[in-house]
């Protein structure tokens, strides 16, 4: 990623001749740095500016908001801000390891430690800023460190291999990473804070109470309101910590994370200006008290008095500078210092006047300790938002930030909007009630009235040409969101009919195809299209299509006609890797899986040469098959008794348990029974989407069921319902649907959601969103699965009996059919050849599929089930050569 | 081999004649049969090596034989004879299985790059049906 400078001649010394270009320094190459050449390069079209850096850092610059996720596994290359030859392509000469250490102002030089100078026209510092450690005794001991680059964090990583507790000094945004850090590497974690509660600066005291507690629960002891006044020091390492409390803690690791400072020495070596507490001074350009010089980013003391220590002013300043040096003019006034970020998995945000030092204003609380939710709000005396603090529930603030920004009315009561939906809060105001100055992107600047205006002025029609035209969501992304939904509403507005039907060949929602092919008894996809629809359809109308079909009449997915409408998935009943490799899951009900059967699937995989992996879902993954492979695997399965696991398809996947009543001293009830039982009914269930499940056999909830499609837990009295829960992108805790129910009343309540879920969602709608969307809520859901309101039940409980009763193993079934194994193969006119593309290379035993560039080998496609190949293809013996 | 009924060289242009008439791919000047008719189901693809190269041969329920290149040119993998049919405002085009990006059957050309155009190579496409006389 990070290549070696290339010295260019006539541009490295100050005496050049300078060529038409005009000479540019960047001194300091961090995330701010790097904004700015892009914003340079971007607006100098013509190569005006012929572009220097020096960075001290021995890397180019990288994500240092995102520094913490370089523990968890993020390596410094995926970190890099710099997209592969962007330093090559615009001719800029990078100097990596070579930080500045003189400026001659009179004569325009910059001089770097190796000793070269460098002639500017224009010189721009971005030196960022350096971690504060306090001077306390035995600050600087082995074991004490800073989080600050990607080298401390590799020496803590280091450190902490031999560490047992750990320390961090300072309870602000970055000390909290640090703590989540340390913890995640399994150290005992303390945070010490001088001030009487955690993240002082962004939220109040209840809301530090909040998150302190929410901190706490994950095993970090809170010091808050203690001053760190000594590391006790033994052979040179650090081994205690005296606190102004009067407590001692026994600490072997030592983060220091009480704040920054700006790294102003380099301008006031030179005479510039700089401010009583550090920083250098800038106007409204960014530009120094020397005309030639700018300054961007932390080390700037802005023309508002104040030290931005946030990623987004500093990109502000330097589009500031980058315009102003390419005959442009953007001033940087001030920022908006609203955060919102995840510590430790909590929500935690902060906007406007966060402290309420207005004066006359009034605040709106709204606090559940049990759950961990504190909300406020700080409201003008006529009713405007003015600031706020949320913490453990964060999903209002894309909306109250740009109303609080707008400083226009409240569109509801202000408790309102902090009360959570279930304590009667219909906190259903959207986006319709921003004004239109309200900003949307922060990251581009961009306002609702500047989004309206690309539909209704600029002819956009979609939230993509909405992006290009206005750059709004093209940054962090985080207002994505709110940005479609005003683009949805604007097209509305302006009589553009918003489609709302599955794609462009039918105008009918996924819920009303279902009603027309159920009602009608429509059995084809080609009877549809032509009575309901128009075209030749899609791939989004004919998988969903095809599922409506194998949820209503349980026929074979790849017999006659439906073979054509599935996805490469379900078309293989396997699942497509990169490579174009497909991997196959056995179905393993509950996860329950006898010595015998695991043996089995080891030796198929082995025999095979398939890379194995355990699943999240409690089953066991086989990577690198071929089409051609698939049905000699799946005969050995079945004949070991095992069927398709679904994994290809929108159907159910797994029911995931814990060992339950029967060995768990804990356990109330035979979770794996009836986990099993679960999946055995539901197996093949077409849906319109993948379904999971789980049951948990006590409150303990070790099988995770509260983040499942439907999940079961354990009662002494019976079992709980839990249903609409979701794991991955958009977590989402399931809603109790019933308590205590006997197994009989669980079953039909399952059968009656799970149908009615596949009757009435949409294509590739999980039961999350399903059931916030649904009009009455949970109580409509409720009524209609176990009271009937819709007298539906009936209709219900057939579709769940004729799936019962039809089910059939679909990898079974295909080996026992010549015409469906007809596909299995890789080239129609040549039977038996592998594909050439697909290769492996070995690493950590196992295959994977060879990158660009190595050159793999491919796999044979009978195996080695009694051929003289076997054990050749598995394991360490797999020869491997890369280019 | 006594008589043969040439359906048309150009790809789209190929209509259904018989469940025994084979599917040609013209590469490298010279016609390579790869399979019969019967063998596509309308809707769906398969491979086909021609001369060497991967080659993606399509029937859509109109009876209309396609052929472009296999491989998928966004993930690097010789996938797109396992994409799903359809039309796209009368565009007949195929989506690639790997990260969903629909190629024009006709042109190859891809109908969801954003920047620079990407396209499939497109083969010319014959169906022909061999009556084969019996010899001695």
């Amino acid at each position: 990623m990070i290549e070696s400078p290339t010295p260019q001649s006539g541009q490295t010394s100050a005496n050049s001749t300078a060529p038409a270009a005009r000479r540019l320094v960047l001194v300091g190459h961090g995330m701010v740095g790097q904004r700015f050449l892009e914003a340079l390069v971007e607006r100098d079209g013509g190569g005006a500016w012929q572009v220097t850096v020096l960075c001290e850092e021995p890397r180019a610059a990288y994500d240092r908001v995102h520094l913490t996720s370089y523990f968890s596994g993020m390596s410094a290359d995926e970190l890099s801000m710099v997209p592969a030859g962007f330093m090559d392509e615009h001719g800029i000469d990078l100097r990596l390891g070579d930080p500045a250490v003189a400026v001659d102002r009179e004569a325009r030089t910059v001089t770097a430690r190796s000793g070269e100078t460098f002639g500017y026209d224009a010189l721009v510092l971005a030196t960022g800023s350096y971690p504060f450690v306090p001077p306390v005794p035995g600050h600087d001991a082995d074991g004490c460190f800073v989080y600050r680059t990607i080298e401390d964090l590799e020496a803590i990583e280091a450190w902490a291999k031999t560490a047992k507790t750990g320390a961090v000094v300072g309870g602000g945004l970055l000390g909290l990473e640090a703590a989540g850090a340390l913890r995640a590497m399994g150290l005992d974690t303390h945070v010490v804070e001088f001030a009487p509660r955690l993240m002082a600066i962004q939220i109040d005291a209840g809301g530090g109470e909040a998150l302190r507690r929410k901190i706490e629960e994950l095993g970090v002891t809170v010091h808050a309101g203690a001053g760190t006044q000594e590391i006790g020091v033994a052979d040179g390492r650090a081994r205690t910590m005296a606190l102004s409390n009067g407590e001692t803690l026994d600490v072997d690791l030592v983060v220091f994370s009480a704040g920054v400072r700006p790294r102003d020495q380099l301008a006031r070596d030179s005479g510039l200006a700089v401010g009583e507490r550090g920083g250098i001074v800038v106007d409204e350009s960014c530009r120094t008290s020397d005309p030639a010089v700018w300054a961007i980013g932390e080390c700037a003391l802005a023309c508002d008095g104040r030290v931005y220590g946030l990623v987004a002013p500093g990109y502000q300043m330097a589009e500031t500078v980058a315009h102003e040096l390419t005959g442009g003019a953007k001033a940087f006034t001030g920022a908006d210092t609203s955060t919102k970020l995840k510590l430790l998995g909590v929500d935690v945000a902060s906007f406007g006047d966060a402290h309420g030092a207005a004066e006359g204003c009034l605040e709106v609380l709204y606090s559940n300790s049990r759950a961990g939710v504190y909300k406020k709000l700080v409201v003008s005396a006529d009713g405007r938002l003015l600031g706020g603090v949320l913490v453990g529930d964060a999903g209002s603030y894309d909306l109250l930030r740009p109303l609080c920004l707008a400083g226009s009315p409240l569109p509801a009561p202000p408790e309102q909007l902090v009360l959570p939906e279930s304590a009667g809060g219909p906190v259903a105001i959207g986006a319709s009630a921003l004004p239109d100055e309200a900003l949307v992107c922060s990251c581009h600047n961009v306002s609702k009235g500047a989004i309206r205006a690309a539909v209704a002025e600029q002819g956009c029609a979609d939230v993509p040409a909405v992006k290009k035209c206005t750059r709004a969501g093209t940054g962090c992304g985080s207002c994505v969101k709110m940005l479609t939904t005003i683009v949805q509403d604007e097209l509305a507005a302006n009589g553009v009919e918003v489609a709302k039907g599955l794609c462009e060949h039918f105008e009918h929602t996924r819920a009303e195809l279902f009603e027309i092919v159920q009602v009608r008894g429509i059995t084809s996809f080609t009877r549809l299209i032509e009575e309901h629809g128009t075209g030749l359809g899609c791939d989004v109308c004919k998988p969903a299509v095809a599922s409506i079909l194998a949820s209503l009449s349980n026929g074979h997915i790849l017999d006659g006609e439906q073979a054509a409408l599935q996805d490469t998935n379900d078309h293989f009943l396997a699942n497509l890797q990169r490579n174009g490799s497909y991997s196959v899951v056995p179905r393993i009900p509950g996860g329950e899986i006898t010595p015998e059967g695991l043996i089995t699937i080891g030796e198929i995989a082995r025999d095979f040469g398939l890379y194995t992996k355990i699943t999240g879902g409690q089953r066991i993954d086989m990577f690198g098959a071929s089409v051609d492979q698939l049905p000699l695997i799946w005969a050995r399965l079945v004949a070991a008794g095992f069927e398709s696991g679904h994994a290809y398809g929108k159907a159910l996947r797994t029911v995931k348990s814990c060992v339950g009543e029967t060995w768990c001293r804990y356990g109330v009830q035979d979770s794996v029974g009836l986990a099993i039982e679960l999946e055995l009914r539901y197996r093949g269930l077409r849906s319109p989407h993948k379904l999971k499940s789980a049951v948990s056999g006590c409150a303990r909830e070790c099988a995770e069921a509260q983040s499942k499609d439907f999940g079961v837990i354990a009662t002494s009295a019976g079992w709980n319902l839990y249903i609409g829960g979701n794991g991955g992108m958009t977590p989402r805790h399931a809603d109790l649907l019933a308590s205590d129910l006997d197994r009989e009343t669980l079953i039909r309540t399952i059968d009656r959601f799970l149908m009615f879920y596949i009757r009435t969602a949409d294509r590739l709608e999980r039961t999350a969103p399903w059931v916030e969307r649904m009009e009455g809520g949970l109580d409509h859901l409720r009524a209609v699965v176990m009271d009937d309101s819709l007298g539906i039940c009936d209709d219900l409980d057939e579709l769940m009996q004729r799936h019962v009763e039809t089910y059939e193993d679909e990898w079974r079934a295909t080996l026992e059919d010549p015409e469906r194994l007809r596909r299995f193969v890789s080239f129609v006119n040549a039977p038996g050849t592998p594909d050439p593309t697909v290769t492996f290379v070995a690493e950590r035993d196992q295959i994977r599929p060879a990158r660009p560039g190595e050159e793999g080998v491919s796999l044979p496609i009978e195996g080695s089930v009694d051929g003289p190949t076997a054990g050749l293809i598995a394991g360490p013996t797999l020869e491997v050569r890369t280019s | 081999m006594a008589a043969e009924r040439q359906e048309g060289a150009r790809a789209g242009a190929a209509r259904a004649a018989g469940p025994d008439t084979l599917v040609e791919i013209g590469a490298a000047g010279s016609w390579t049969p790869v399979c019969r008719l019967a063998d596509l189901i309308p809707g769906r693809g398969v491979a086909a090596l021609v001369d060497g190269e991967q080659v993606a041969v399509f029937a859509d329920h109109d009876g209309a034989v396609y052929a472009v290149g296999n491989r998928d040119p966004f993930s690097g993998a010789y996938v797109i004879s396992r994409g799903i049919l359809g039309s796209r405002q009368g565009v007949p085009m195929v989506m690639s299985p790997m990260y969903k990006e629909a190629f024009d059957l006709r042109t190859g050309l891809c109908l969801d790059a954003d920047d620079e155009p990407v396209s499939l190579p497109v083969y010319e496409v014959r169906l022909r049906t061999a009556v084969v006389a019996e010899v001695g």
